[in-house]
């Protein structure tokens, strides 16, 4: 039976939703599924881990080197601990994919990128060519499977019921200080997270500047959903490059995904292909992205987006 | 400060990419080729860096067959000094390539590699990582911004937080985000200079390089399409829907 660790993402005590999602494609793969928080003060996050549904160990390793999540210290101290996993599983987040080929390589193994089906132990889909091909891939079972699990194509694992025992580790190994963690500047903003909301509003370069981009909070405050914007709108420099969603930046399944004078390029249809209901809209009737929305309106969104804000409040 | 930029050869991102009838693999036979965007910007970096003065010499790497010459001959017109060809026929996966960019580094001790964050065909996203690992320096992935001095880099990353700023000791790996900078293009005179540019070719078998291609394809497939919607013709036709959706 597979014995499967996942590496929990947590920023500010909070466990990151990514890794319940781990938890669910870990269920896929089944067999005994143990959670690693690594951290300064990792209590918070592994009590929040301990109840996801599925979980049935804790590992908590407090470090005051871990108080940031760096690669270069992280590595050394999972592959530490990864002995008797058959697999090591990591959310395909910009934590889990700078983290796990890292692991990977110290254990002189191949990685997964981007889980997003489960076929059997050793046996998953991905996808390649930004999500315009699949592919099905198997790894070798005398190996230590190592695995980024693409949030979007899983759900979160239930959280409540469960409480899976928490232990502590102390691996003793030197840590490299060859890497040091400046600082983090973190949007602040009270709309739901872009990754885990249920509705999202996206804007394009069709909103203009920065300034127009209110148009498309107001709207999404009125819906309580998050804010995303495509590609052109954050190197135009309308909003911070979090906000991105696409190929290169966050892929999401909202339930409902507004895009709002955005064109659709290939490389943004990829990161909302999973939405539940896509609308799209935009002035020019040939956009491709009316080729993938369920509801699509030709106008002018300088007109169109205050009237559906007024609608929905 | 010597630079190595990895500089892969992909499908062109304008291609629309088919999956073979037969589900063994995606069409490339006659399909534009192109070098990884990721790739040029690790490039555009490396040259800009030299331009500052703080790298005297950058050197542009591939692994592919034959043919890859004219591609490599790009990345010399681009402005890199001289190019290392890794012949192979194989396709070679994430491992296998910092294997190889390892053994690159021990013949070259560049101060600072620069590779793409994915490439655009298998969007691994792993090479960089790996090859940090394996080198035992530091590692700084999805760089919007970096600066060098005195033996280290600081590196604005693009993570799904925000933005983070690291400083890193050189030598290590910086893997590029698209907003690092925006390549500049191929002037006529340089493609003239770049063909008296050395090209060192080396074949892969020579190198002694344990293979970690330990991942098997079985089949390919095409991606369960979107079915095309309705158009509504105002505002309030598109809140009668999502209402009845119970998405309002």
């Amino acid at each position: 039976m597979s014995k499967i660790l996942i590496i929990a993402e947590h920023l500010n005590g909070h466990l990151n939703p990514a890794t319940g999602k781990c938890v669910s494609c870990a269920t896929a793969i089944g067999g005994e599924i143990h959670v690693l928080v690594l951290g300064n003060a990792p209590d918070a996050p592994a009590a929040e881990a301990a109840k996801l549904a599925g979980v049935t160990k804790i590992i908590s390793v407090a470090r005051s080197e871990n108080e940031h999540a760096l690669a270069a210290v992280f590595a050394p101290q999972i592959v530490a601990l990864a002995a008797g996993y058959s697999h090591l599983l990591t959310p395909s987040s910009t934590f889990g994919k700078d983290l796990l080929p890292r692991v990977a390589a110290l254990l002189g193994v191949a990685q997964i990128s981007d889980i997003m089906a489960v076929d059997g132990p050793y046996t998953f889909q991905r996808p390649i060519y930004a999500g315009n091909a699949l592919v099905t891939i198997e790894a070798p079972p005398e190996q230590t499977v190592l695995g980024t699990v693409r949030t979007a194509s899983w759900p979160g694992a239930a959280s409540g019921s469960s409480a899976a025992s928490i232990e502590s580790a102390s691996p003793e190994i030197t840590l490299p200080s060859h890497t040091r963690f400046i600082n983090l500047q973190q949007g602040k903003s009270d709309r739901p997270d872009l990754q885990s909301a249920a509705k999202v509003v996206s804007g394009g370069r069709a909103l203009g500047s920065a300034e127009n981009f209110k148009l498309i909070y107001q709207f999404a405050d009125a819906l309580g959903a998050g804010v995303g914007a495509s590609r052109a709108a954050v190197d135009a420099g309308y909003v911070p490059n979090e906000m991105q969603v696409g190929q290169t930046g966050k892929i999401i399944a909202p339930e409902l995904y507004i895009a709002i004078g955005i064109s659709g390029a290939i490389q943004h249809l990829t990161g909302i292909k999973d939405a539940g209901t896509i609308v799209a809209i935009n002035k020019d009737p040939e956009a491709p992205i009316f080729e993938v929305a369920d509801f699509g309106l030709v106008g002018d969104l300088f007109k169109i987006v205050p009237e559906l804000t007024a609608a929905v409040c | 400060m010597k630079i190595l930029v990895g500089y892969k050869r992909v499908v062109d991102y304008n291609v629309r990419i088919q999956v073979q009838p037969d589900s063994s693999g995606v069409v490339t036979d006659g399909v534009k080729l192109a070098p990884n965007p990721f790739d040029e910007i690790a490039l555009e970096e490396a040259l800009r860096l030299r331009e500052q003065g703080l790298a005297n010499e950058v050197i542009v790497a591939a692994i592919g067959p034959a043919n890859m010459q004219s591609h490599l001959r790009n990345g010399l017109a681009m402005g890199a000094d001289r190019a290392i060809h890794v012949s192979t026929e194989q396709a070679v996966q994430p491992l296998t390539v910092a294997r190889i960019l390892l053994k690159l580094v021990a013949q070259e001790q560049p101060g600072l590699v620069i590779l793409g964050k994915q490439a655009i065909d298998d969007d691994s996203s792993q090479t960089g990582q790996m090859l940090a690992a394996l080198w035992d320096r530091p590692q700084a992935t999805f760089a919007s911004q970096l600066s060098i001095a005195d033996g280290k880099a600081t590196v604005v990353r693009e993570v799904d937080a925000g933005l983070e700023t690291l400083e890193v000791d050189l030598p290590a790996v910086i893997t590029t985000d698209l907003r690092l900078n925006e390549p500049r293009f191929i002037k006529l005179p340089n493609i003239m200079k770049a063909k008296s540019k050395p090209i060192d070719t080396i074949e892969l078998s020579s190198l002694g390089v344990e293979s970690g291609d330990h991942l098997q394809a079985i089949r390919y497939h095409p991606p369960q399409a979107r079915q095309k919607g309705v158009m509504v013709k105002d505002v309030a036709e598109l809140v009668e829907a999502l209402k009845a959706k119970g998405l309002l």
